[in-house]
């Protein structure tokens, strides 16, 4: 599955690297502290979290995720948007709470 | 900031100089180091292995020291990290390296950093961890990452 499906069936917002969306995800992880990310996420993973600031880009680099969805209508901030551009992180903003986005696309994954 | 030699196919050394509080540039040095291992074919999983320490020693140096460095030597059968820094030290050292454990302030929590999380890190993925430190001068973390089995 890609990002694309994923942007789709839960109505969400892309904020950058559009032209990075057929980008193949391997699984997902949540989370809000960074080195529990760092430590216990896997390449191609979407990250879902809350946090906003650049440094969630430069673990996303790190890592090599698919991708980032910020949740409950948390607003990235410029800097965010304008790393994840320059390492063709694609970012995404969800209105709805964590608990949510990740039921849906553990759903989308498992059971669609 | 940044020295690179590598006087042999099979090895490679390089260097690089931490700011403590620079958290704008927190995960550039890891970022260098994997780009730099990239180049030289070492496996995805040893890459991973590397990209973590490093974060983990880098955001260290950032987060308690006042300066640092990194230095990173890539050797036919290992690679070692090594982190050096001036900065608060660790008043207990079997207590830092319990999972959850942390001196961070509220505003490095605020990043989602300082979550007693990092020691533990690269504990894990280090094939062989020392550190010492000394409260009020510093910290001296060294990672050695095997390459091959043995």
């Amino acid at each position: 599955m890609n990002l694309e499906t994923i942007v789709k069936y839960l109505d969400i917002k892309c904020k950058c690297c559009w032209e990075k969306l057929e980008r193949e995800v391997t699984g997902g992880y949540a989370g809000d502290l960074l080195s529990d990310v760092m430590g216990n996420s896997n390449s191609g993973n979407i990250w879902v979290t809350r946090q906003v600031h650049q440094n969630i880009v430069a673990v996303a680099a790190l890592k090599e995720h698919a991708g980032i969805i910020i949740v409950h209508g948390a607003v990235p901030a410029k800097e965010t948007i304008d790393k994840a551009e320059k390492e063709g992180i694609p970012i995404m903003v969800s209105e709805k709470p964590e608990f949510e986005v990740v039921g849906k696309i553990y759903h989308l994954m498992h059971y669609e | 900031m940044i020295i690179e030699t590598s006087p042999g196919d099979d090895y490679l050394e390089c260097r690089y100089s931490v700011q403590g509080r620079d958290f704008v540039e927190a995960g550039v040095v890891s970022y260098l180091i994997k780009k730099a291992l990239k180049h030289r074919n070492i496996s995805e999983s040893i890459i991973r292995k590397v990209a973590v320490v490093t974060f983990e020693v880098e955001l260290n140096i950032i987060s308690y020291a006042y300066e640092g460095v990194i230095e990173c030597y890539v050797m036919p059968d290992a690679i070692i990290i090594e982190a050096k820094d001036h900065g608060v030290g660790i008043e207990d050292i079997e207590l830092a390296q319990v999972e959850g454990y942390s001196t961070a302030d509220e505003s490095i929590r605020e990043m989602g950093f300082g979550a007693g999380m990092g020691l533990a890190n690269i504990k894990k993925f280090s094939d062989v961890f020392e550190i010492l430190s000394e409260p009020g001068k510093g910290t001296y973390v060294k990672s050695l990452i095997r390459l091959k089995d043995i």
